[in-house]
């Protein structure tokens, strides 16, 4: 088997693994209808992870995603609602605003040289600021498209439902694998994760992509603001807080590292199902309170790192002329 | 570079503090009031050092890790971790001397756990801490049992609210803790090590500094001070709340020092201004609860701040300015 692939076959197969031994204790579990819950519940955070992939596999990070789905959010609620915008022009403007935020983040990372740790800090305070000057409430959304979208299904063999936010996040992961691997842009990331100096004198556009980056991370997250305001039918400003954490999470778990150059947008996938499957297992479960999420998740971020820790060391031999020199 | 050395104090941190206190100003004229009241100070001046304490101690950990190239997110959720340890204890019953020491001890071993982490096993400490950032607050509320954990001990509420010599105890305890961090630093060759794995640790390696053991030090230490910071915010709303005490101050902590002028990539460091930037990011949170603004704002206008520094401290500011430096010298000449 390809090395390189090992990290992905390994997050896979852990996740097989806990997803059959999670039905061996609940049979209940092995269905359709917990699958399309899945799909559901975890649509924002597949999406925005999506874009966390790209970013994270240029050697970047974003922590402004929670913050804009958030803004999205009530900015949405704000347009259909006071100004009686209908919500697919508003979800244009959403997801104008959202892509231009990014494209601002990447163009300061690039021209002013900050780290992307404080840019999307900065970022994360402004759209969350932003939304709470807008309103400080749940301003709720009802429309007649909204419950159209939302009662809309395809009914899955089993009686599982596929709903609207469901395909979409499918569709979004399926997009983003493509981009990712077969088009120049995705090779661009990649070169640029791997040493940038490197991309750039091999005549990788480096500003272009990473404005781009940054505007695909940004633009993602406003369509998860998008699909959350679907799911909740409101806007809310502090609605989302931490999901770049479950983001980040999810890529890490699928493979993808954090150091750049390497990675899967179809690990994060499996990342995101993962979580999905702790959550899923703890209400099934009932009797282990919800802080447990937290301690689980946090135990398999570890492994996970450990795991993809021995499989490059054992792999990459610089590394290990430099434990050497270490030890001696 | 001869005029930075004549005069330390005038540098953009301690200018810009200067300038966010007098819009405070601006916006409330009796900001600068400082009254004597039952043996101690008030004022918004001692409310401003007062609520920046636990950034503050924040910060002195997170400064010497930044140095190191690293970061440490996880000292929000150590914060809260430590509270529920002191207060878990004092409720069974446990001295309020075992709890806080215990409480330290906790937080010590979540800043070895990270250290260990990111010096031996090599994992990028972004990702190190992480883990712990995530799991932490798990864990504090499996301490506390998910409720928040009220107590009554004198000792400890003292640790939160209590005074001395007119000042508040948070802001003695940070004034001892950045002393002796500053002391130990500066007067040894710690602070040279640290900057010396920050900078190249494969080098610093190989010139003999065994920069394991510094980096479990360094983020040893860091755990405690979040240690110190969770005790301080448990002894203020004399309860340990797992699901608020710290949250996002990591990122508060790790501001305040970059606005000290500590570069992320690791290397030179200051302490001191680190602290500097946490109480210039307080100074910003009260001036706008004391001039009546909704709070709301104070994440635009700390975004704004950002913005402004980094533009100004970004090598694309500086190349403008040496450029104008060399036309004006160079229109002089032609003069």
């Amino acid at each position: 088997m390809n090395r390189s692939l090992r990290p992905l076959a390994a997050t896979a197969v852990i996740f097989a693994l806990a997803y059959a031994a999670s039905i061996f204790q609940f049979p209940g579990m092995f269905s359709t209808r917990v699958l399309g819950n899945f799909l559901t519940d975890n649509a924002f955070l597949g999406i925005t992870a999506v874009g966390m992939t790209f970013v994270i596999i240029s050697g970047g990070i974003d922590l402004s995603v929670g913050a804009i789905i958030g803004f999205t959010g009530v900015l949405i609620a704000v347009l259909i609602g006071w100004a009686g915008i209908h919500p697919l022009a508003a979800f244009v403007i959403a997801l104008v605003v959202a892509g231009a935020f990014g494209a601002a983040m990447g163009a300061a990372i690039h021209y002013l040289e900050v780290p992307p740790f404080i840019v999307t800090l900065a970022g994360m305070f402004l759209a969350r600021g932003a939304a709470s000057v807008i309103t400080q409430d749940s301003i709720p959304v009802t429309h007649e498209f909204y419950s159209k979208v939302t009662s809309t299904y395809w009914l899955m063999p089993g009686g599982g439902r596929l709903s609207m936010i469901g395909a979409l996040m499918i569709i979004v992961f399926i997009v983003g694998a493509l981009v990712a691997h077969r088009t120049r842009f995705g090779s661009n990331v990649y070169a640029l994760g791997g040493n940038a100096t490197s991309a750039a004198l091999m005549g990788v556009p480096v500003a272009r992509t990473t404005i781009l980056i940054y505007t695909l991370s940004a633009t993602l997250s406003g369509l998860a603001g998008i699909v959350f305001s679907l799911y909740t039918s409101a806007g809310y400003p502090l609605a989302a807080v931490g999901v770049e954490l479950d983001a980040i999470g999810a890529v890490v778990i699928g493979g993808t590292l954090l150091t750049g150059g390497y990675g899967f947008v179809a690990g994060t996938f499996i990342g995101v199902m993962l979580q999905g499957l702790v959550q899923t297992y703890i209400i099934f479960d009932g009797t282990l309170s919800s802080w447990w999420t937290k301690i689980v998740i946090g135990g398999l971020l570890f492994v996970f790192i450990v795991l993809q820790r021995l499989v490059f060391s054992a792999s990459s031999s610089r590394s290990k002329v430099f434990w050497k020199l270490k030890h001696e | 570079m001869k005029l930075k050395k004549l005069s330390p104090l005038v540098n953009p941190q301690s200018i810009a503090l200067v300038v966010v206190l007098l819009v405070n100003w601006a916006l409330f004229p009796g900001f600068f009031n400082v009254t004597w009241q039952d043996g101690r100070l008030f004022g918004s001046l001692i409310d401003v050092l007062n609520r920046g304490v636990p950034v503050a101690i924040l910060a002195i950990g997170m400064s010497a890790v930044i140095a190191t190239k690293g970061v440490d997110l996880s000292v929000g959720a150590v914060m809260a971790i430590s509270g529920a340890v002191a207060a878990t204890l004092v409720t069974d019953g446990y001295p309020a001397s075992v709890a806080v020491i215990a409480a330290l001890a906790i937080g010590v071993l979540c800043g070895v756990w990270n250290g260990v982490l990111v010096a031996f096993l090599e994992i990028q400490p972004i990702i190190a801490t992480l883990v712990l950032m995530v799991a932490g607050r798990g864990i504090a509320q499996l301490i506390t049992a998910g409720s928040i954990v009220t107590f009554a001990d004198p000792l400890l509420i003292s640790i939160g609210t209590g005074s001395f010599a007119g000042l508040p105890m948070p802001v003695v305890i940070a004034i001892v803790l950045l002393f002796i961090s500053v002391f130990v630093v500066r007067s040894s060759a710690v602070g040279l090590f640290i900057e010396s794995v920050g900078v190249n640790r494969a080098a610093a390696s190989l010139a003999g500094i065994r920069s394991g053991l510094l980096l479990v030090a360094v983020y040893g230490f860091s755990g405690f001070c979040a240690a110190i910071s969770g005790l301080i915010v448990a002894g203020d709303i004399k309860g340990a709340d797992a699901n608020n005490a710290g949250l996002w101050l990591e990122l508060d902590a790790i501001l305040a020092v970059v606005i000290g002028g500590t570069s992320l990539l690791g290397g030179r460091f200051s302490i001191a201004m680190s602290v500097l930037g946490a109480i210039i990011i307080q100074a910003m949170n009260t001036g706008i609860l004391v001039s009546g603004f909704p709070p709301e704002f104070n994440l635009v206008v700390k975004a704004g701040v950002i913005i402004l520094i980094f533009t100004m401290q970004s090598p694309l500011a500086t190349r403008l300015i040496e450029m104008r430096k060399t036309q004006r010298a160079v229109a002089r000449k032609a003069s």
